[in-house]
């Protein structure tokens, strides 16, 4: 996989600290889980989330609380330890066969669909454009969902109010920014105006996020806005 | 928390730690996870409970919760302890992750998408890449937390107000945006210059 776009700074950060909202951190995880660089990136403002950690006065604890989980070690002393350990057991094997198999999910992902793309239902929004909603809160009124889009398709054009985050699973797209292969994400915010094309020979299928709903820039757009719940 | 005035709390932050390095940690963690011994547990929860508690109070949780909560992060921390890689992160970077994770689960009632808590263990990824070098991995934990507080107050205030707004008040770029009154994308372009600046000041320092 050769991903050529990859997270703005300010959008690791957020998702580091834990102050996005489920459905931009859905698209995130997805995209740091296909993308080495990203990974190594993530790993570094985590430890600026350790030393802001490290930098805190200390808040006053139960004089109880040690003595609590000290007592609760010796109860069960190595079910929990067992049960995690299998767990992550269970968790490494799924991700070595998810990479044997080539899987075309990412990881984060398939929690909510499955483990492939040929499984999900979609809904038709007009001719050669689908979606499939995903249950991911969002902040103001913001998509969480797949898109599926068939080959020469555009999307119409928009701008946005928020950020707005896609990430390519399969196929590619071209717009004012550049060509989108799959693993690569378009980290968009309100500054951007842009209209996706779709230059594949099979449908593009997408992971996106926004925090506020797009704004389109023509009447067509406006008219279809409402029935799209863009 | 509604009623505090954003980035209130930056004064509050303590601006020198004990003498001790972080690496003395790390590697108090990765005997944890070797020897499971009790001894070793107190010593890390002594230093860590009070700090993730913290931590849990300034995201905006009530005390009895951040009690809770607090207990539940160290508890992982024992439970854990074997998926913990000094080679990829400070203890604290660990403990940090491990305390945001059982904090947004419990606010919003839902699961924070991670991208692979096994990527702790792995110690990276088989494939192939160019990139920030893994060597560079380890540089974080030469830094000590007096030198992070020091590297925070060489930021700009409103850089620094960003940050903490981030990663201790748990906001998003659209509300810290509201909040300030600052466009969407000034927020960011703040973030950006703090994050790629702090990055490079632990590089220089090292």
């Amino acid at each position: 996989m050769n991903i050529k776009h990859h997270l703005d700074e300010a959008t690791l950060v957020s998702y580091t600290a834990g102050s996005m909202s489920q459905a931009m951190a859905l698209v995130v995880a997805c995209h740091i889980s296909m993308c080495p660089v990203c990974r190594d990136r993530v790993h570094d403002s985590e430890a600026i989330g350790g030393m802001l950690l490290e930098s805190l006065n200390p808040a006053p604890v139960s004089d109880d609380s040690l003595a609590q989980i000290l007592a609760c070690l010796d109860e069960e002393p190595d079910l929990n330890t067992q049960l995690e350990a299998k767990r992550v057991e269970t968790s490494i094997a799924k991700n070595k066969q998810w990479l044997a198999t080539h899987s075309d999910i990412p990881r984060p992902l398939d929690d909510y669909i499955g483990d492939s793309l040929e499984n999900v239902e979609w809904k038709r929004i007009v001719p050669g454009v689908y979606y499939h909603d995903l249950p991911c809160k969002t902040e103001r009124r913001g998509a969480s969902r797949l898109l599926r889009i068939a080959p020469g398709k555009a999307m119409l054009p928009h701008s946005h109010d928020g950020n707005e985050l896609t990430l390519i699973l399969r196929g590619s797209y071209t717009d004012e920014i550049g060509r989108f292969t799959a693993g690569d994400i378009a980290d968009l915010d309100n500054e951007i105006q842009h209209q996706p094309l779709v230059d594949s020979s099979e449908d593009c299928i997408c992971l996106i996020a926004t925090d506020a709903p797009l704004k389109f820039s023509t009447l067509l757009g406006k008219i279809v806005q409402p029935m799209t719940g863009f | 928390m509604e009623n505090k005035p954003p980035g209130d709390d930056m004064d509050n932050v303590a601006v020198m730690q004990q003498p001790e390095g972080p690496q003395v940690w790390n590697s108090m963690l990765s005997d944890l996870a070797e020897t499971k011994d009790k001894a070793l547990y107190v010593k890390l929860f002594r230093h860590f409970a009070p700090k993730v508690k913290a931590y849990i109070i300034r995201l905006g949780l009530v005390e009895t919760t951040a009690e809770e909560l607090m207990q539940e992060t160290m508890l992982s921390v024992w439970r854990k302890a074997h998926l913990y890689n000094a080679s990829k992160a400070a203890a604290s970077t660990w403990i940090f992750t491990l305390a945001r994770n059982q904090s947004i689960d419990r606010m919003r009632k839902q699961k924070y998408p991670e991208y692979s808590l096994e990527a702790w263990q792995e110690g990276g990824h088989e494939e192939q890449h160019e990139g920030p070098g893994e060597e560079q991995d380890v540089c974080e934990q030469a830094v000590t937390s007096d030198r992070m507080a020091k590297v925070i107050s060489q930021l700009p205030e409103d850089q620094a107000q960003v940050i903490y707004m981030s990663f201790y008040e748990g906001r998003s770029h659209s509300d810290i945006s509201e909040r300030l009154g600052v466009p969407l994308g000034s927020v960011k372009s703040r973030i950006r210059l703090a994050s790629e600046k702090i990055k490079m000041m632990w590089r220089d320092d090292v």
